[in-house]
């Protein structure tokens, strides 16, 4: 349904292989922290984004460090494509006192904001009026930074989505609203939630352009979100991308599924956007399977390093719970 | 208590209001700070300087990218001043109502409260919210509540009900610098009650209460426009011979203990007056912490004035009956003296 944004920018070799590094990290730190789930080694609440890979990968090459992120509880993955470092992240995840909130936010609720992350909230569809507010610093700063609000298909349905696009849109904020649109609305199927076929299709109730995007394609997250962020940085204000695409691993980690069929799931795995990514880098040469085995193994061994640094990490003591509810500490 | 006998040293004054005070206090601030902003609906000269006129001329001198008017929505509204907050500005956001704020409750209680702690300190929102509430002129259940108590209850924003227009402008003048959000809930009809302001009034330091009356008899705790009602009911008080101590609370969020309860502690008695409901109001809490520290040294227990429960109606018939008048406060302290 969605035009193709003209000059469609094509990313190069080196940019494709630091997509896939960035894929990998998320997928190689999903992997372990459900693991460590499974194995009762940490205690957490745990939205997989396993699938969505690609989406905060394609988008995150294409942002500088100052370029700030609002994202939601599913939103890991958009923290770690960003780069955060992951001692701290994995500290925060286990509620260790080195954790990037000294262990009081915890998975759903990171904050790092030396690589940009801003916001992780636990309050579906609160990511997109934040965000609003770091794009309005941005322009009486007179940067060229832009915002990613992160946020799912089930966020499009709340007010603060309509309220946060009509503003960004009337005062022409540089802030790019980014749906992982997978399907499911924590449980509900799509369409028995939306209104509209198409997500992007509501950009135009808000006079900003709108775009359905392969969330499952590199290539295309890339182009389209390329466009939108020169658009942005160009002072002409916020663009709508939905990102189609599937989380594997249901709602939360542990839930049973039931809402899916098993045939669509299976088909989701079947087409999953990793390895297809990494033979499409091997089949045009922009990779070696070798190097691509090699920048696995690291990555693997960092997100390794992490989790053995976190769970030795100190839980934090009690009167942290005196701090940081204002900047002078609360009396005892 | 201070037991200092030194004259207050003279002040110049000039007659102000609300409206006028909150004014000088946010172009002051403006014009200090080029990080001050103000957002909210109406607010700049083209859409006529906010309902009341209270931001009047700012948007002229300070430019609509600092004085900005918003379209109607809440939670836009705050959630653009929490991540412009967070990015290093002051914002002072206006929602237009009180009960409007239950339209952004998630951004300010969710957001603009938790996010310090929830960042272990990373994240910094040193917002205002600027809010307008009050009985009294016939607004009914959706447009003149008092939910400070809501507020109140939760950890990381404070809470201020200024009376005076001096004191609007003092506490104004605190909360924007201050670096964590601030709710300020004026009262309507103190807004437009000219009264006798210091010229040049500068900051007022949150978390202070003021002793408006010093009295021996019973401390009446009260803030906002409930302060006109108490102050009558005092002056009957007073020619009826009974000495009453008036607190002006002015933050109601952290709320001045010491003073509050050094009052009560020198008097022996204690009535909290509020318009907010008395069921789970401030005065409850108030109360509370009176009986837990003052247990053995009151003479009479701690008493509550405040709505009934029910919303705020529109007949004035019912109106009056719904704010606590002077007569009651007359009645009330008159019970607790047993006379």
């Amino acid at each position: 349904m969605s035009e193709t944004p003209t000059n469609r920018a094509i990313p190069d070799a080196a940019t494709q292989v630091d997509i896939y590094r960035r894929m990998i990290r998320i997928e190689r730190n999903d992997d372990l922290t459900r693991q460590q789930i499974r194995r009762g080694r940490i205690t957490a609440p745990y939205y997989s984004a396993r699938g969505q890979e690609c989406i905060p990968s394609a988008i995150s090459v294409l942002l500088n460090n100052d370029d700030k992120i609002c994202t939601i509880y599913r939103g890991i993955h958009d923290m770690v494509a960003k780069d955060m470092p992951l001692r701290p992240l994995w500290a925060e995840i286990c509620g260790r006192v080195d954790g990037t909130c000294k262990g009081k936010g915890g998975p759903m609720h990171l904050t790092h904001p030396e690589t940009g992350v801003m916001v992780t909230t636990g309050i579906v569809g609160s990511s997109m009026p934040i965000a609003n507010g770091f794009g309005w610093a941005a322009l009486l700063d007179g940067t060229k930074q832009v915002t990613v609000a992160y946020f799912g298909d089930g966020a499009s349905n709340i007010g603060a989505f309509h309220e946060a696009l009509n503003l960004a849109s009337v005062w022409k904020l540089p802030v790019i609203f980014v749906c992982q649109n997978n399907g499911f609305a924590e449980h509900t199927r799509y369409e028995n939630g939306t209104s509209v076929d198409f997500i992007a299709k509501r950009a135009a109730g808000y006079g900003m352009p709108g775009y359905t995007v392969d969330g499952n394609d590199p290539l295309d997250v890339y182009a389209h979100a390329h466009a939108a962020i020169e658009r942005a940085r160009a002072g002409e204000g916020p663009t709508l991308l939905e990102c189609k695409t599937f989380r594997f691993m249901g709602h939360v980690f542990g839930d049973n599924d039931a809402y899916m069929t098993k045939e669509e799931k299976a088909a989701a795995i079947e087409a999953d956007p990793l390895p297809r990514f990494r033979q499409k880098l091997i089949d045009d040469g922009v990779a070696s399977a070798e190097q691509l085995d090699e920048l696995t193994a690291k990555i693997e061994a960092e997100v390794n390093d992490a989790i053995d640094y976190a769970v030795a990490c100190e839980f934090p003591s009690d009167d942290e719970l005196r701090r940081d509810v204002f900047a002078e500490e609360i009396p005892a | 208590m201070s037991t200092e006998t030194l004259e207050a040293p003279v002040v110049e004054t000039v007659k102000m209001n609300g409206l006028q005070a909150i004014n000088a206090a946010l172009s002051e601030a403006m014009e200090a700070d080029p990080k001050v902003l103000v957002l909210g609906e109406d607010i700049a000269d083209n859409e006529g300087g906010g309902v009341c006129g209270v931001t009047r001329g700012l948007s002229t001198k300070f430019g609509t990218s600092r004085v900005r008017s918003t379209p109607i929505s809440e939670q836009a509204i705050m959630g653009a001043a929490i991540g412009v907050a967070m990015a290093g500005y002051k914002p002072v956001a206006e929602i237009m109502l009180m009960n409007f704020t239950t339209v952004a409750m998630d951004m300010i209680v969710n957001h603009a409260a938790k996010l310090r702690f929830m960042s272990g300190g990373q994240s910094q929102v040193p917002l205002v919210i600027r809010t307008m509430t009050g009985g009294g002129n016939q607004t009914a259940g959706q447009h003149a509540d008092f939910y400070e108590a809501w507020f109140a209850h939760t950890a990381g924003i404070k809470v201020v009900i200024p009376w005076t227009p001096g004191d609007m402008k003092g506490l104004y003048l605190s909360a924007i610098q201050d670096p964590d959000p601030v709710i300020i809930i004026e009262s309507v009809k103190t807004l437009f009650v000219p009264m006798d302001t210091p010229v040049n009034q500068g900051p007022i330091p949150l978390g202070k209460a003021n002793v408006v009356v010093p009295g021996s008899d019973l401390t009446i705790v009260s803030y906002g426009q409930m302060m006109f009602t108490v102050m009558q009911a005092v002056e009957e008080l007073a020619a009826a011979g009974v000495s009453v101590e008036v607190v002006d609370l002015r933050t109601i969020s952290p709320w001045d203990k010491e003073t509050v309860l050094a009052s009560a502690e020198k008097t022996g008695r204690l009535l909290v007056v509020h318009e907010a409901g008395r069921n789970f109001g401030p005065g409850a809490e108030i109360a509370a912490t009176a009986q837990e520290v003052l247990f053995g040294k009151l003479k009479a227990p701690v008493g509550r004035l405040g709505a009934p429960y029910c919303a705020v109606p529109f007949a004035k018939k019912l109106e009056d009956a719904y704010l606590v008048q002077p007569p009651e406060i007359v009645a009330e302290v008159k019970r607790l003296m047993a006379i």
